[in-house]
């Protein structure tokens, strides 16, 4: 006879959550403790939105595609920055802390408005490619060829989802506010590898060659250990500066 | 109360909001765009598998064009779309992805040489020639004849969006972001912008604008089952619907997609299936080709979906504490397939069910996934009933996928809806009928009517829970609005619904937390998503027949003969609890393709006395023309160049042909 599996007790899982909602006047910060019985496969999404639900309905979060492809997630997780999305409760203890990403402008409890950031350094750094005549070009006609390597490196560091966690795994970031990061340099190196735009070195050495870009990274490498697409970062930044060291 | 002009306000900010606001913008009007989240975070980023655009680079799509484009998504429509619609997007989808291509995505090449693949489970070797080296390449997917969509590993929709959404910066166009759009202003048939809440502060504010324009994607989430982002509520059909006059087109249309992983739901993309995937049963067994002989894993989504869950309901599930599956396997393809090619489908099974494809099955089981119908718009993205108002992308139902769309097919719409709707905007701006003349007073109006609604739930003194609610909706459809329909339990739904509509007037917040307070949101869009959901199934209940993803047990077959129409719901007594419907013919006499056969799927339909006269037509004008080009054969059929904005009516250039 088959063995009847003998089901472990669920654990009670003691989510500590960082809150604090901006749009009250007579909030501050605290930390507060939910109590919440662990279920199969659960991820921190379901944990939160479980909580949100049955507990507090003015827990504030952000999750959208709950897939890991979006980036609007990134959270302190047990002091690392992650995606609640993805994370299963199963990997951590029982004990989880959960804080907002910090170097974000805070919404409220575990919500940081990262999309006004990175639209920030998107126009600072001007991520897009920069060609004569884009507007003028025949999209009736074959397209230009491309080599097939090229494309995929390309790819490769365009899997960026701007989520935040380099940003708040950074030593600088923490202290220039207008430091772009490894999601902005990344995305130099990017358009740098791309034969479609059309700017030289010496047009980036204008976006990122001082301390607000490339000069500004201590190579803590926080930002690439912490990637959860794991780009690698610290390779691109070094590249870049050696780049930008030379113009 | 603050408001802010702008000649085009753009609900949405997913790949058709986006393209439609640079459209615009390029023409000289100032526009904005809403989203509910940055612009990236939209839905459009999670497309994975790929775009549907008929270049014909590769070998697996040597030979292809627009035609067999638009016979492959008639097909895959089962009649139901408007095919002039269908004829403008398989003609504008190669300059959709030409234009990307320049502005930066980086598609996957064409890399001469050999090539292993896997078709039907067996290795085979293909040659890639000299000429289409480093062209854009494509993968096969399901419902089409030709390997047509094209990929940027299995991140498409993310390549896409990032490279749309970093043009709009280019073109300075401002996103607000955290902002939702909570009901669409208007007055004597002319829609003049939107009030809208701040997701951030709950401050609520207007927008005027002389052109408005719906993009904010599929509906989803009113199902307990969905592939779609959490944000996936239809609160832009919604305030479509809310206003009385707009319609929504053929809600009961519903797409299941054949592999969500089981449970979660999330999607793994087509391109599985595409690059030489199977699916198993409990006896690791391959059945589609049992039921399928032409297509097998390969039929469109309505068709696989179905027959997997009619060989789940024959007992040969794989049986799992979260309920029944079935398996899919990549494991054939290998390694370095899946490490290049498939490497989201791989995260996802490592994060999300802890296993590796490249060596174990994935679970899974048909989720739903996409909405066929929404705001019913003309060829132009116009409403017929609201003017100044337009809609593009999953919102809409300008009506080229009918009861069922490709894969493939959505991204490459989105981006082809935002090139045309774009232009026909800023048309409708430089025309007299742009010119806006609008009271602050009406502004007001519809600014403190929103202002009661929402105090008005803070205090219901009812006792209901906004989540609670969502969850029995969500369940209701999942359970009786789901693949196979019926007409009892379509009536049950419909009560149900109706029951869950009433108590939503009686919720009770808990919580009066400042600021955009999540509850009060699940609790007004709770409201408004009873309403969609009610379009579905009431729509689903009215229709005694089988169409593409709309399968009735009870009434297995197509019906051609008395359903040749698309459903048009409408709401216009805001206390009535359900929506009246009203049915609009499409014109066999008119088609280019006639009714008839899929290629799969069932073979029994009802035929239409048309399809004959105009199948008789259509023969003795081609032998008319016989040697005449294909471009000239196809202009005497269906003309439909003249509805595409002039810049848009080249030929396409493809590999062999001259420049
Ligand atoms: C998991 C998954 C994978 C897919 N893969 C593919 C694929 O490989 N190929 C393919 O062709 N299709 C695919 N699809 C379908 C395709 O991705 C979508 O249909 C398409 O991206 C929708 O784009 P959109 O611009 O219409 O809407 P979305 O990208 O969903 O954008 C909607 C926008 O509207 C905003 N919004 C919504 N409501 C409001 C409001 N009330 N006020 C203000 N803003 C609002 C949102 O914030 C968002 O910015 C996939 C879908 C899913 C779910």
């Amino acid at each position: 006879m088959k063995q009847i599996p003998v089901k472990q007790l669920a654990r009670t899982l003691h989510i500590q959550i960082l809150r604090h909602n901006p749009c009250d006047p007579q909030s501050e910060p605290r930390l507060q403790t939910f109590e919440l019985e662990e279920a199969d496969a659960m991820t921190l999404f379901i944990a939160l939105s479980d909580i949100r639900e049955n507990q507090d309905p003015s827990l504030q979060f952000d999750f959208v595609c709950r897939a890991g492809i979006c980036g609007s997630c990134g959270m302190i997780i047990n002091g690392r920055p992650g995606l609640a999305c993805r994370t299963l409760t199963k990997d951590l203890p029982d004990r989880i802390t959960l804080a907002p990403l910090p170097a974000f402008e805070l919404i409220g409890d575990l919500s940081v408005n990262t999309g006004k950031w990175m639209r920030g350094m998107s126009e600072q750094l001007e991520t897009w490619v920069h060609s004569q005549g884009l507007e003028q070009t025949s999209i009736d006609s074959l397209e230009t060829t491309m080599e097939p390597e090229l494309a995929e490196q390309l790819y490769e560091l365009e899997r960026c989802i701007e989520c935040g966690c380099c940003i708040a795994a950074c030593g600088t970031a923490q202290m220039r506010e207008d430091f772009v990061g490894a999601v902005g340099l990344n995305q130099i190196t990017r358009f740098q590898l791309d034969p479609r735009d059309e700017r030289s070195d010496a047009d980036y050495y204008q976006l990122v060659g001082d301390d607000s870009g490339v000069f500004g990274c201590m190579t803590l490498l926080g930002c690439e250990d912490m990637c959860p697409k794991q780009l690698p970062l610290a390779t691109q930044i070094a590249f870049l500066r050696r780049r930008m060291a030379s113009v | 109360m603050q408001i802010i002009y702008t000649d085009v306000l753009v609900i949405g900010g997913g790949l058709a909001g986006q393209r439609a606001a640079i459209g615009a913008k390029r023409r000289g009007h100032d526009v904005i765009v809403l989203s509910l989240v940055p612009a990236k975070r939209s839905h459009s980023s999670a497309a994975q598998g790929g775009m549907q655009a008929s270049l014909g680079n590769c070998l697996g799509a040597a030979g292809d064009n627009e035609d067999i484009h638009f016979t492959d998504t008639v097909r895959g429509s089962d009649w139901g779309a408007d095919q002039q619609v269908v004829r403008m997007f398989a003609h504008t989808a190669p300059k959709a992805i030409r234009e990307l291509t320049a502005w930066g995505v980086p598609w996957n090449r064409v890399q001469r040489g050999d090539h292993e693949i896997t078709v039907n489970g067996e290795k085979q070797t293909v040659t890639e020639a000299d000429a289409a080296h480093g062209l854009i390449t494509s993968r096969n997917f399901g419902g089409t004849q030709k390997w047509r969509a094209c990929y940027v590993s299995d991140g498409t929709g993310h390549a896409m969006l990032y490279t749309m959404s970093n043009q709009a910066i280019a073109e300075n166009i401002p996103v607000h972001e955290r902002m939702e759009a909570m009901a669409l202003i208007h007055e004597d048939g002319r829609c003049c912008g939107a009030i809208v809440r701040n997701l951030m502060t709950g401050e609520l504010l207007a927008y005027v604008a002389k052109a408005t324009c719906i993009a904010t994607g599929g509906f989803g989430r009113i199902y307990r089952v969905s592939t779609n982002a959490v944000i996936n509520e239809g609160m832009g059909a919604a305030i479509a619907l809310e206003t009385g006059i707009a319609t929504l087109g053929n809600m009961e249309a519903i797409q299941f997609h054949p592999t969500g992983i089981s449970p979660a739901g999330i999607l793994v993309t087509e391109g599985c299936r595409g690059d030489g995937g199977l699916l198993l049963d409990a006896r690791e067994h391959r059945f589609m080709p049992d039921y399928e002989a032409e297509k097998a894993e390969l039929a469109s989504r309505d068709v696989v979906s179905r027959r997997m869950e009619e060989h789940i309901a024959a007992g040969h599930g794989v049986q799992s504490r979260f309920g029944e599956h079935l398996w899919l396997d990549i494991r054939l393809l290998g390694k370095q397939h899946i490490n290049t090619n498939l490497r989201e489908v791989k995260e996802i099974c490592q994060y999300f069910l802890g296993i590796d494809p490249v060596t174990q099955l994935i679970p899974v089981r048909p989720a739903q996934h996409y909405s066929m119908g929404g705001v019913r718009t003309n060829h132009r993205g116009e409403s017929p009933q609201l003017r100044g108002l337009f809609s593009a992308g999953e919102s809409a139902c300008w009506d080229m996928h009918g009861f069922n769309r490709l894969g493939g097919n959505s991204v490459a719409e989105t981006v082809v809806a935002g090139m045309i709707v774009g232009e026909t905007m800023a048309d409708f701006c430089d025309s007299p009928s742009g010119a806006l003349n609008i009271s602050t007073a009406l502004v007001e109006k519809f600014g403190r009517h929103q202002q009661q609604l929402l105090s008005g739930i803070s205090d219901t003194g009812g006792s209901e829970s906004a989540f609670e609610l969502l969850r029995l909706m969500q369940e209701t459809m999942t359970g009786n609005v789901g693949i196979f329909r019926h007409g009892e339990r379509l009536q049950e739904a419909v009560t149900t619904l109706q029951s869950l509509q009433q108590r939503s007037q009686h919720i009770r917040l808990r919580s009066s937390a400042a600021g955009a307070n999540p509850e009060l949101v699940a609790a007004y869009r709770v409201q408004r998503m009873l309403k969609l959901a009610q379009c579905v199934a009431y729509g689903a209940l009215q229709r005694t027949e089988s169409r593409g993803a709309h399968f009735r047990a009870d009434y297995p077959q197509r019906n051609d003969l008395e359903w040749m129409r698309r459903t048009l719901a409408r709401w216009p007594d805001d206390n009535a609890m359900q929506p009246t419907l009203e049915y609009e013919a499409l014109d066999i006499m008119n088609m280019e393709i006639p009714p008839g056969w899929r290629g799969y799927g069932a073979k029994d339909y009802i035929e239409h006395p048309d399809t004959a006269r105009r199948q008789q037509q259509i023969d003795s004008v081609l032998q008319r023309m016989e040697g005449a080009n294909r471009h000239t054969q196809q202009e005497t059929l269906m003309p439909f160049k003249h509805l595409l904005p002039p810049h848009l009516r080249g030929n396409n250039q493809r590999l062999g042909d001259e420049q």
